[in-house]
């Protein structure tokens, strides 16, 4: 294990039962919604809320419930009703696709436009809606509040849609949907998770219809040098988990 | 009724002769049923000509026919037959054709399944063949066809084969509705069915009975150019006693002369009932084991009762059994007799060359599991060895019909009980065959998923009209009580989901015509609808690969040969490198490669993994409530091997014996902990709905229980705290199946599952979508996130109320479970005890062989956390494997 990973570590859980790690250094509170806090920045960060998905699959052809865009925002709403954070980082794929705003019920329309009042609200570019978000002229964000960025820079952190796998210390990415399996007891476990060496910090994904990929895949282990820890979201805390305990 | 005499055209008279045969009673009604145009449902033991049976009118119609026109009036299909199993549709095909040459008919008969050609299927579409057989997915999929209704216009006849097998389930409801809708499409169509011998033949009857309040009225869908020429049901001879009771056209009377133009009435035929089998016990060394579920005590008797006959068909509960039984039995096959392995999850090819030698003669044994209950003899079997307790008299009657190749001999049947309650149960299961008591279904209710699908059928086949699909759906049996209301909400369903936000208005997938019909949105939804057709939701399977390892530099392990499938949980609980047996040898597991498990050959001879050893069927209501009865009656004791005897004796000593109608419960401590153990006799399921909301009743009262396990006969639950002076009718109170059991279901595992299966079922979510097959891990993964959304936001919705109506009828068995509740209210006798009875031990030593139930995600979380901390104490000495792991990854 190193140096970085065994700091991260040290100051484990929080009486909410987030986990705080070090990442670089910065503070980092792993919260059992699935976001992080990062409090020297009063800032809440949360990755690929995915909004309309549900909405995006009927579409197509298949009814998936209209509610997930409101499961999503509650669970958001929460967040920053208990932590009252200046600036909320939306980590990129906040929406599932281009015509996703316009599919938005008008009172989780509202609803967004309430929660952005009197705090800085950043959304990141992310594949899935870039064009959602620059759609319109620019940066109106077609009536979304807030502002548009590629990527943004907090202290030590790099925070970005997609993890580079040269990446530079302290890169905060989404984009993978980071899920845990342990199994034990004959049963298996699968939950969505953070990822981290120390150096770089992966968030799961935060939206109610996101599906997961499996932290032991390739596509996510072939960007730790040294084997990472998983920290598996619980019911009501975050599980710490040993690179080699997962399946 | 007496059936009028039957006309048997000389061509046919003269085959039997030719044969060596008569025609059989059953035979001959069922041809005066036809002449008559009544609907017929056929009751027989198997071995009694019983498939004939339900060909011969249609043969003997087809041979009066002439020549058919290739094209127009009267060139489309006569007759569908339809099998619960593809692999039957080959069988009878094969045994249809015998006649057909042998008497120089000139029919044309061909098969559609799953597995038909796309050439074949399409050449059917343009040429139909005379006879079609299928199975009722193939069915479903008709109704979905464009054109269905021309092209079933000249429908005379449906036959279903082993109707006892489908008729009370989503399967059942979906071949229900099938039947309206080519009733419909021809509405002098004659419905047969095939059933084995079950307690109620009424219920059957009733099931298949059409209720169409006139079905010449139409539906407006306009009849097809090629119904002229097609005989009307009034054509047919009709009893002239028959003209009165058209008042009612709703109402359904069995006992009235069929009326074809109303498309009522069932005339049931029996089949005689055949020789009474001979059924053994196998008490091994006169010593039954106290407790297990294989019955490998007794495998070296098992192995001289096959020396000694000649086919031998050796039926176990699960597939996992088979493969352990069928290794049991190798390894002291001293002889090398040909002995086989016949069950679901091998490859089909597998599957058919066991039944092809089983047909040759060439085997002696096949170890199986229910795979081969149904269907036509693929050899003469001379014994049934049943492994473990049957479950259910009907069951047990169905496999020994295997062994019963000429009717008028007794079929030999050997039971092995595995433990104590087991024998008990095959003792009970033997006086019921011999007392002809056959186990009853429940009342079935149409379920409103399948109705989805049907509905959505119908809208890919033609545009439909809601009062008029609303009168033909409640003219099957399992939808008559559907309302009008209800039926537009399973409607709304179909086309925007059902929600109460309406936001999907715009992408209906069914949307309405000018003329105010309903009809499929457009050609691509259609497309995925009949991709998508069928009631069985089968678990997620893996194919069981062969590994071997790709060229080059990235040595990825690739799958080769394909050895079977089998469920995805279980491989979920293996990791890389362990045994376990499949397909009659030992494996090592490798790992998962999308929708292919890995494995490669094993040298060791123990698997590392044992299988899982419950039995899939619970132990069946009538059956129960003959082992209770034994259990008390001290007179029948005597029919029993003498060590389970004194067993009952030691039981009556040391605690106490229940009366029929009581339930005994002790409690004892043991080690640390203290025991409940209670015996009602209900299944595994009932006691497993029981024992959750049982513990959540613990739980509140400060006791701490910690576990329990559950067998057919008795459960345990284990707690901190004694449970010596708790109020057993208070914690006992059919009030549990209220509050109790609602709270404990929304949050269940299995609930997700079942929601999952309706949420498929109803084509609210997809399986499978041009161009990408969906594996059914993603699919679970994703109706689990959409469960939970939808139980929080829209709580009411159609398929939650479904869910948990199946969850309650099915896995759960509440019903069953509150039948129990409140047979022994008032009944419970106490029995404090200050060590384990001999009644307990059986299920004693289940414990530590199930798996953790219950909410135990968290608990497992954190032991796995300790891992980490442990990792981080050891780091004192950095881990030079670190790397390494991370390349394997």
């Amino acid at each position: 294990m190193n140096a970085a990973l065994r700091e991260a570590l040290t100051p484990a859980r929080r009486p909410c039962g987030s986990l705080s790690v070090r990442v670089m250094g910065e503070l980092c509170v792993l919260r059992c919604s699935g976001a992080l806090w990062l409090p020297a920045h009063g800032a809440l960060v949360a990755g690929d809320l995915h909004l309309e998905k549900g909405s995006a699959y009927a579409a197509r052809g298949q009814l998936l419930p209209p509610y997930d865009s409101r499961a999503t925002l509650d669970r958001l709403e929460a967040e920053i009703a208990e932590l009252k954070p200046e600036r909320v980082v939306l980590l990129g794929d906040s929406f599932h696709d281009s015509r996703s705003v316009g599919r938005m019920a008008a009172d989780d329309r509202t609803r967004l436009d309430r929660l952005a009042l009197g705090r800085d609200w950043i959304w990141l570019e992310g594949n899935h809606d870039r064009e959602a978000l620059t759609a319109a002229d620019g940066d109106a964000v077609s009536g979304l509040p807030g502002r548009v960025v590629g990527d943004l820079r907090l202290g030590a952190l790099f925070l970005t849609h997609e993890p580079m796998p040269e990446a530079e210390d302290g890169e905060v990415a989404g984009h993978l949907h980071p899920c845990a399996r342990v199994v034990a007891h004959a049963r298996m476990v699968r939950r969505p998770c953070f990822v981290t060496d120390g150096r770089r910090l992966l968030l799961p994904a935060f939206g109610a219809f996101t599906g997961g990929l499996n932290v032991k895949d390739a596509a996510i282990a072939g960007l730790f040098t040294e084997p990472p820890m998983a920290a598996a979201l619980g019911k009501d805390r975050v599980h710490a988990l040993a690179w080699n305990g997962l399946v | 009724m007496t059936p009028p005499a039957a006309r048997l055209p000389p061509l046919f008279a003269d085959w039997f002769v030719s044969r060596g045969w008569s025609p059989r009673r059953h035979q001959l009604e069922m041809i005066a049923a036809a002449q008559n145009g009544s609907h017929a449902l056929l009751v027989a033991p198997t071995g009694g000509g019983k498939t004939l049976a339900g060909f011969l009118p249609s043969l003997i119609d087809l041979a009066e026919r002439g020549p058919r026109p290739p094209h127009g009036p009267g060139s489309g299909i006569h007759t569908i037959y339809v099998s619960p199993l593809k692999a039957l549709t080959t069988d009878v095909e094969r045994n249809l054709m015998t006649p057909i040459r042998e008497i120089g008919l000139n029919i044309h008969v061909e098969s559609r399944t799953g597995d038909t050609k796309q050439s074949k299927k399409q050449r059917q579409r343009e040429f139909p063949p005379d006879i079609l057989l299928t199975t009722p997915e193939q069915l479903a999929l008709f109704c979905a066809w464009g054109g269905a209704r021309a092209y079933f216009a000249d429908l005379k006849c449906i036959v279903l084969d082993e109707v006892h097998a489908i008729w009370s389930g989503k399967r059942g409801d979906l071949l229900n509705l099938g039947l309206a809708r080519l009733q419909s499409f021809s509405p002098g169509l004659r419905r047969v069915a095939l059933s084995a011998t079950i307690d109620d033949p009424d219920l059957i009857a009733q099931w298949l009975a059409p209720g169409l309040p006139s079905p010449l009225a139409g539906e407006g869908g306009g009849r097809s150019p090629t119904d002229e020429g097609s005989h009307h049901p009034v054509d047919l001879a009709e009893p002239a006693q028959n003209s009165e009771g058209q008042s009612d056209p709703s109402s359904v009377s069995l006992r009235e002369p069929p009326s074809p133009a109303r498309g009522e009435g069932i005339v049931i035929v029996k089949g005689d009932p055949g020789a009474v089998p001979i059924i053994d016990v196998l008490v091994s060394e006169g010593r039954v084991p106290w407790a297990g579920h294989t019955g490998q005590h007794a495998i070296p008797e098992v192995y001289e009762a096959i020396q000694r006959s000649g086919l031998t068909l050796v039926f176990v509960n699960t597939r996992w059994q088979c493969e352990f039984v069928f290794q049991q039995l190798w390894a002291i096959n001293d002889e090398n007799l040909p002995i086989g392995l016949h069950h679901g999850s091998l490859a089909a090819e597998q599957r058919r060359k066991v039944e092809a030698a089983m047909a040759r003669g060439e085997l002696r044994a096949v170890v199986c599991t229910s795979t081969l209950d149904l269907g036509i003899d693929w050899g003469d079997v001379d014994l049934v060895i049943q492994m473990a307790a049957p479950k259910g008299s009907s069951r047990l009657v169905q496999r020994i019909g295997r062994a019963n190749h000429r009717l008028d001999e007794p079929s030999r049947a050997l039971m092995v009980p595995a433990s104590r309650f087991e024998l008990l149960e095959c003792q009970a299961a033997k006086e019921a065959v011999a007392e002809n008591a056959f186990d009853w279904e429940p009342h079935h209710i149409g379920t409103l998923d399948t109705l989805a699908q049907h509905i959505m059928g119908v809208a890919c086949s033609e545009p439909f009209d809601l009062g008029a699909l609303h009168a033909e759906v409640t003219s099957c049996s399992p939808y008559r009580g559907l309302s009008y209301e209800a039926f537009e909400e399973v409607v709304d369903l179909v086309a925007t989901g059902g929600y109460a936000l309406r936001t999907y208005d715009r992408f209906a997938r069914i949307v309405r015509t000018p003329e105010g019909r309903w009809t499929v949105r457009n050609a691509m939804i259609a497309q995925r609808h009949r991709m998508n057709v069928g009631a069985i939701v089968a678990a997620g399977t893996l194919n069981v690969k062969v590994a071997s390892r790709r060229g080059g530099a990235s040595k990825q392990l690739i799958g080769g040969r394909k050895v079977g499938e089998a469920e995805e949980w279980y491989f979920e609980q293996l990791t890389p490198g362990d045994t376990f047996v499949f397909a009659g040898q030992v494996w090592a597991f490798q790992g998962i490669n999308g929708m292919d498990a890995l494995v490669t050959h094993a040298t060791d001879r123990d698997p590392k993994i044992p299988s899982w050893g419950g039995s899939q069927f619970p132990l069946g209501t009538s059956l129960a409530a003959r082992v209770r009865a034994m259990v008390q009656d001290r007179d029948h004791w005597r029919v029993l091997p003498v060590d389970v005897q004194e067993w009952l004796e030691l039981q009556a000593a040391r605690s106490m014996i229940p009366d029929a109608d009581s339930l005994l419960i002790e409690t004892f401590p043991r080690g640390s902990r203290h025991f409940m153990v209670a015996y009602p006799f209900e299944g595994r399921l009932a006691h497993s709905t029981l024992c959750m909301l049982l513990t959540r009743r613990l739980d509140r009262l400060g006791v701490g229980p910690l576990g329990f396990v559950v067998t057919d006969y008795a459960f345990a639950i284990w707690s901190i705290k004694p449970m010596d002076g708790l109020d057993w009718d208070a914690l006992f109170q059919p009030d549990m199946l209220g509050d109790d059991l609602e709270a404990w279901l929304e949050e269940s595992f299995m609930m997700k599952r079942t929601f999952r299966n309706c949420a498929l079922v109803s084509g609210l979510i997809e399986r499978r979508q041009p161009g990408a097959e969906k594996t059914g891990r993603q699919v679970t993964f994703s109706t689990d996130l959409i469960y939970d959304v939808l139980r929080r936001h829209q709580p009411d919705h159609l398929l939650l109320r479904t869910a948990r109506s199946d969850a309650a009828s099915g896995l759960l068995d509440v019903a069953r479970l509150g039948q129990l509740l409140s047979r022994i209210a008032g009944h419970i006798r106490h029995a404090p005890l200050e060590r384990a009875s001999p009644f307990c031990v059986p299920v004693l030593v289940m414990i530590g062989r199930e798996r953790v139930g219950g909410d135990a995600a968290d608990m497992i979380l954190e032991a796995s956390a300790q891992d980490l901390i442990d990792e981080v104490m050891e780091d004192a000495h950095p881990r030079p494997g670190g790397a390494e792991l991370m390349g394997a990854a």
